[in-house]
């Protein structure tokens, strides 16, 4: 736990720069948050993600906030990516959003799923760095990790 | 196929001149656009097919006549002459008193049948104010907490015309129940009620993912469920053996079939196991599957899935029944394949599925909305969606005849080609099974490994990686792709739902007669406790308003709660 709490603490672009020096992969949590059994997208973004060279940990369905949370700390990742399809986005997402804030996580969250146009604003506002609708590639999320893993947000 | 042995060398003959004739000199100037062609799920296809393709089939053993075995060409001999299929339009969102209203438009317009979408708190067994339900409660689908909502939801809808498909699975049992009970209101009897609930586990952990309890116990439930149905409700279809989402999830046509008749046949066995006679309840298994974009794999798979479980029926298990061998089936568009970029191109691509749907034969349609990639559809988008099933049903004139391409050399290949290899999945399954009953093993097996949902996740991926390598084009997606965007109008659900939701459930907590609950919730426990039939002491709990939240956890308490294994 110390350790964790190290990791976090040091700020992304120290522990960015040790992890090039020892090239580490980029880890990445992929999460399900709600109740919404639709996979299909996270999986096969997860799939691509770690095809690219990444480490990627998905969590499964069913995930509450405080679970996912817990999990991006205890897995030291360097972005979290969030799916979901049945409109729960609008009160989970920020959840999520101030229990990072909370736990003083800096990391990269970007999200996909069912999402209306009118709600991105609002979720760019908390921080969301991009959503990714349907009709995706997933060489822009590829893309999208690699600019962006490191820098704060 | 009864051709004639002469006949067929001539037209090989033929068909050898004719490629190194005409064909030649036309290929040579002007290629092919690409070297090989296939269905969507990745069928070889050739450029033309002939009577030699065919040759090894026999009409009255493989294909017959509309009503009789195998039943490819129809479960009914007259098809849709004698009766159109039911249009029913999945829909629930919000508050029980919303989605009554939005049924009543429905039926005012023409829909012929009811089909719920409960949200997702109801539909993994939370009351609304769970922690879990934080954020769903009325975004999917309707929010049922207790009978009382129930009551609002069938307001003035009669349950003796109007029949239900309820999409309910982890806690159907509570859900049919509730049904049964409005009916009683009503005056109309368990005997006389029709409609499907969906009740099908297997594929909650191969593909959608509304599971609650592990498979054993899960399919404890769904046994008591069609034991319960068998005996009291000759009229519903006790399940509804979904294909539909595995393919949402990923999978091809060929495991769509095979998955979804081999989770048929686990069911089967399931009942089998328990003396049930086969004849006594298989009437009253349904099925529910996709229409995707490939027009001629889908009238072929929908041909094939009834050949086989008539095979499978008669065959393997013995049925002496007619009504045993015929596949009946539910038919929704492919959600998976609107695009959320040029949304009104998804009308065109829904019409495309349904024609397919109805050309296979289907009892009952769903067709998507074009603003699905957005949102849940507004009422207007609905409206064409149904729409269109009324202008393939009255103005198209495809229900004239029956079956209407039987007999085209090249559906009735892709049709034994998807036999074929739904059949080597199916044998596949049953060699994970042990003990007597192998399909019913098999499956969990399949599921507990991981076997079906890495298929699906490998098809899955492939698919996506043929979109973006634009082998496979997306019309606005990946080709004809417009810079501008429109903003499309979407249905909001009230975030005010759940905040009522909570309030209703704390005034009826405080209403119903506490000690009654209690003790129903008990006698429930000790039931599942033992081996006795689940759906007698759940009709006791919810006829005194217990919740589905509070049923489920009881359940819960005993059964435990299923964890998937992530495959990707």
């Amino acid at each position: 736990m110390f350790f964790v709490q190290y990791m976090v603490n040091i700020g992304r672009n120290q522990y960015f720069e040790m992890n090039k020096m020892e090239e580490k992969k980029i880890r990445i949590l992929m999460a399900k948050p709600g109740l919404d059994g639709h996979d299909r997208g996270i999986k096969i973004v997860s799939r691509a993600l770690r095809d690219a060279g990444m480490e990627v940990i998905y969590t499964g369905l069913h995930q509450t906030p405080q679970q996912i949370v817990e999990a991006a700390v205890k897995e030291d990742v360097d972005a979290l990516g969030l799916s979901i399809l049945s409109g729960a986005h609008t009160t989970l997402f920020p959840m999520i959003m101030e229990l990072l804030k909370e736990k003083r996580v800096d990391i990269i969250v970007f999200a996909g799923g069912i999402i209306p146009d009118e709600d991105v604003p609002d979720l760019k506002n908390i921080k969301i760095a991009e959503i990714f609708g349907p009709g995706t590639n997933t060489e822009d999320i590829v893309k999208f990790i690699k600019e962006n893993v490191g820098k704060t947000c | 196929m009864d051709f004639a042995e002469e006949k067929l060398k001539k037209i090989g003959i033929r068909t050898k001149e004719w490629e190194s004739t005409t064909l030649k000199k036309v290929i040579e100037k002007v290629p092919e656009c690409k070297p090989t062609f296939t269905t969507i799920s990745g069928i070889p296809i050739k450029r033309v097919y002939t009577p030699t393709d065919i040759a090894k089939m026999d009409y009255a053993e493989d294909l017959g006549f509309p009503g009789e075995f195998p039943y490819i060409r129809n479960i009914y001999p007259t098809g849709y002459r004698g009766r159109i299929w039911t249009m029913r339009q999945y829909a629930g969102f919000g508050s029980a008193r919303e989605t009554n209203a939005r049924y009543r438009f429905l039926l005012s317009q023409g829909q012929t049948g009811l089909s719920v979408a409960f949200d997702l708190p109801t539909q993994l067994g939370y009351d609304s104010d769970d922690i879990h339900a934080l954020g769903e409660v009325g975004k999917v689908g309707v929010s049922i907490n207790s009978l009382v909502d129930m009551e609002i939801l069938f307001d003035h809808i009669p349950l003796d015309k109007v029949s239900t498909s309820m999409t309910i699975n982890a806690p159907a049992a509570v859900l049919l129940a509730m049904y049964i009970l409005i009916g009683e209101k009503q005056n109309v009897s368990a005997d006389k009620l029709t409609g499907t609930l969906q009740n099908d586990l297997f594929k909650e952990y191969i593909a959608r993912g509304n599971f609650i309890f592990p498979p054993k116990p899960s399919i404890r439930i769904t046994a008591d469920i069609l034991e319960y149905c068998q005996e009291f409700m000759p009229k519903w279809n006790s399940i509804s053996i979904s294909g539909y989402h595995m393919r949402e999830a990923g999978a091809n046509a060929s495991q769509e079939l095979a998955f979804t008749l081999a989770s048929g046949m686990g069911y089967v066995e399931s009942a089998l196991q328990r003396k049930l006679n086969i004849d006594d309840f298989a009437p009253r298994l349904s099925f529910f599957f996709n229409s995707h974009n490939d027009f001629f794999e889908e009238i072929s798979k929908f041909r094939a899935a009834r050949r086989i479980w008539a095979r499978i029926m008669k065959e393997k298990y013995g049925a002496k029944n007619p009504a045993s061998w015929m596949l009946r089936f539910h038919t929704q568009t492919a959600g998976s394949s609107l695009t959320a970029a040029q949304p009104e191109n998804n009308i065109v691509r829904t019409t495309i599925q349904a024609l397919a749907a109805v050309l296979g034969g289907t009892q009952s349609l769903h067709t998507n909305s074009m603003d699905e990639a957005y949102a849940l559809p507004t009422e207007k988008a609905v409206c064409i969606s149904l729409r269109t099933q009324q202008v393939i049903a009255y103005e198209s004139g495809v229900i004239n005849t029956i079956d209407p391409l039987a007999g085209s050399y090249f559906i009735e290949t892709l049709t034994n080609e998807l036999e074929e290899r739904a059949m080597k999945y199916i044998g596949t399954i049953e060699s994970f099974g042990s003990g007597e009953w192998k399909m019913l093993s098999g499956m969990i097996k399949g599921i507990e490994t991981g076997f079906f949902q890495r298929e699906i996740a490998d098809a899955s991926y492939m698919n996506q990686k043929e979109v973006e390598r634009k082998e496979r084009v997306v019309v606005g997606v990946n080709q004809f792709t417009q810079d501008e965007k429109k903003p499309i109008e979407t249905l909001k659900i009230d975030e005010a739902v759940q905040k009522q939701q909570i309030a209703n459930l704390k005034k009826l907590r405080l209403k119903r007669d506490k000690k009654k609950v209690e003790e129903t919730l008990n006698e429930l426990k000790k039931v599942a406790q033992g081996e006795g039939n689940l759906m007698y002491p759940i009709m006791e709990c919810v006829k005194c308003y217990a919740t589905v939240g509070e049923i489920c956890n009881v359940l819960r308490s005993i059964y435990g709660e299923y964890r998937e294994k992530p495959i990707f």
